[in-house]
């Protein structure tokens, strides 16, 4: 038994590291359930500002909007980034492959800045080229967001692939398959842990953007990132604290089983 | 009967719709942002015209709110990308080292702050770090300050704001190096009598760099064009790049300039992101 010996302090650097990230989520959440509409003063239980979080109606419809953006790009992204980490994965060396990565994977280390701009960019010049898309709303943010989310998805779905057998679909290819049955019938249902981690992963970066969101949409979308942020640059206010709250709760509760349960179980 | 050579020639055809897709989506917006980077501001709808002139770049480089925000984003995400690297190392190594049942956990307890909204992390601080914050209201409290200390708008907010986000990014990829090495490597330097941290500094650290360089690759690249943390924790001695960038469109709405900007910071993060590129290609 422990053969391979902890240097001394690296189960406290390991406590310490955990606390400095949880203790100012615990913190945020506590204070959701406070009755002082201070949000460092405590002074009692309370739901309330979850029953006004509930009430407010420019919240919900945002929440409303920023929920369906996310559900499409997510399914937009896993489509395109399935197939392009299918072609990193498995088609080799074929031609103008660097390209294809450089700009597979630039929409995930650029900063967001850039891609948000560059895509208003591409917006504008559509508008007075086709008449599309006019008042930048769901489809336009969905777009961009599903942009974003392909690269993710795509790396996800690249890096199963390396642990997957090729010999299984070149097996259904030698038996005769085409390559979109092959593909369909044996590939992709092996894939699918991947396919719905990064359907996940996609959902859960629209969800969470302002920047890129904030560039894109026109007058008339508010996503709930830009409309909480345009309320914290105002101030601080509880009913905060309960959204972020009540975020925190669902995403604990996807991530647990989009990531833990599913690697406990592959 | 035998169709399979033409299959497996035809599966490259699945190349094909994503290729098109990153042309439309990723290829033709960045090449539209250095198009109009060489135009020119105008009142009109769209703000600008087309040219084909330097004298936007001339202007960010000679302005130093321009230049000097790119020297501020370079200094601030260095120095979080080293303090990130100081708090994440030792943690990844206690996560390589806990038993192999609990590892799934700890990791899972990593990876669950990315999962949650960075804007809200980002508030989360707010609340802290504030004059009335609870921070200072506890320091008061108890008497050790007469005064609010300025815990925000300054550097410290920013550097604390940006090692609090991009932790997790720093961790995964040195636990992911460690957790690859070999047992026995460690386990023969300490049978022939070297002690843990003469083996950690022999053995351990030298083969875990690939992992650093990965990790502080992707601190460093997102961190350097960021925008939220600046905008809500800094002030005006942390004015980082990706905020010039907003302020270049939202407010003063010269596209061109805001395009210039973009360009050279994407020009700026290609050697990093090409080294990355080229760690990940190798597998880290």
């Amino acid at each position: 038994m422990n053969m391979v010996r902890t240097l001394s302090f690296v189960p406290a650097a390991l406590g310490a590291g955990f606390a400095f990230v949880y203790v100012p989520i615990l913190i945020l959440v506590v204070f959701s359930f406070n009755e002082s509409r201070l949000v460092t003063v405590w002074a009692g239980f309370s739901t309330r500002w979850y029953a006004e979080l509930l009430g407010n109606v420019r919240m919900l419809e945002a929440a409303g909007l920023s929920l369906g953006i996310a559900a499409a790009s997510a399914c937009v992204s896993t489509a395109v980034g399935t197939l392009a980490g299918y072609a990193l994965g498995r088609l080799g060396r074929f031609r103008l492959r660097a390209l294809f990565t450089l700009l597979l994977l630039a929409p995930m280390v650029l900063p967001e800045v850039i891609l948000g701009l560059s895509m208003l960019m591409t917006y504008s010049a559509l508008d007075r080229a086709i008449g599309w898309p006019g008042e930048r709303g769901f489809t336009a943010i969905a777009l961009a967001h599903a942009t974003y989310g392909t690269a993710f998805v795509a790396v996800i779905v690249e890096a199963r692939l390396r642990g997957l057998d090729p010999a299984l679909e070149e097996a259904a290819l030698d038996l005769g398959a085409g390559p979109l049955q092959a593909f369909a019938r044996v590939t992709l249902p092996l894939l699918l842990p991947a396919v719905a981690a990064g359907w996940l992963l996609a959902f859960t970066l629209s969800l969470d953007d302002l920047v890129i969101a904030s560039f894109v949409s026109g007058p008339g979308a508010t996503t709930l990132p830009m409309l909480v942020y345009s309320s914290v640059r105002l101030g601080l206010s509880p009913q905060i604290n309960a959204l972020a709250t009540v975020m925190i709760a669902i995403v604990a509760v996807l991530a647990y089983f989009g990531t833990y349960r599913a690697q406990n179980r592959s | 009967m035998s169709t399979a050579p033409w299959a497996r020639q035809a599966r490259r055809a699945f190349v094909l719709p994503a290729f098109l897709w990153l042309g439309a989506t990723v290829a033709a917006p960045l090449a539209l942002v250095a198009a109009i980077s060489l135009g020119e501001a105008t009142q009109g709808a769209p703000p600008f015209e087309w040219g084909f002139s330097f004298a936007n770049y001339a202007l960010v480089l000679e302005d130093d709110i321009y230049w000097g925000a790119f020297l501020t984003s370079a200094r601030i995400a260095g120095t979080s990308t080293a303090i990130c690297l100081l708090v994440g190392y030792p943690m990844a190594l206690g996560i390589a080292r806990s038993p192999p049942t609990r590892r799934a956990f700890l990791l899972f307890l990593v990876v669950l702050p990315f999962w949650t909204s960075f804007l809200v992390r980002v508030y989360a601080w707010l609340g802290l770090l504030r004059p009335t914050g609870l921070i200072n209201s506890t320091l008061q409290a108890v008497g050790l300050i007469d005064e609010p200390i300025g815990l925000i708008a300054n550097a410290f907010a920013v550097h604390l704001g940006i090692v609090y986000a991009y932790l997790p990014f720093m961790i995964l990829p040195i636990y992911a190096t460690l957790e690859r090495l070999d047992p026995a490597l460690v386990e023969a330097a300490q049978d022939l009598g070297s002690k843990p941290a003469r083996t950690f500094w022999r053995i351990t650290f030298p083969m875990s760099v690939p992992g650093m360089v990965a990790g502080a690759l992707l601190v460093f690249i997102p961190a350097s064009g960021e925008f939220v943390i600046p905008d809500l924790l800094g002030g005006p001695d942390t004015q980082m790049i990706g905020r010039v960038l907003w302020l270049e469109f939202f407010q003063n709405r010269d596209w061109p300039v805001a395009c210039a900007i973009a360009t050279m910071l994407a020009a700026l993060l290609a050697g990093p992101i090409l080294a990355f590129d080229r760690l990940r290609v190798r597998g880290t």
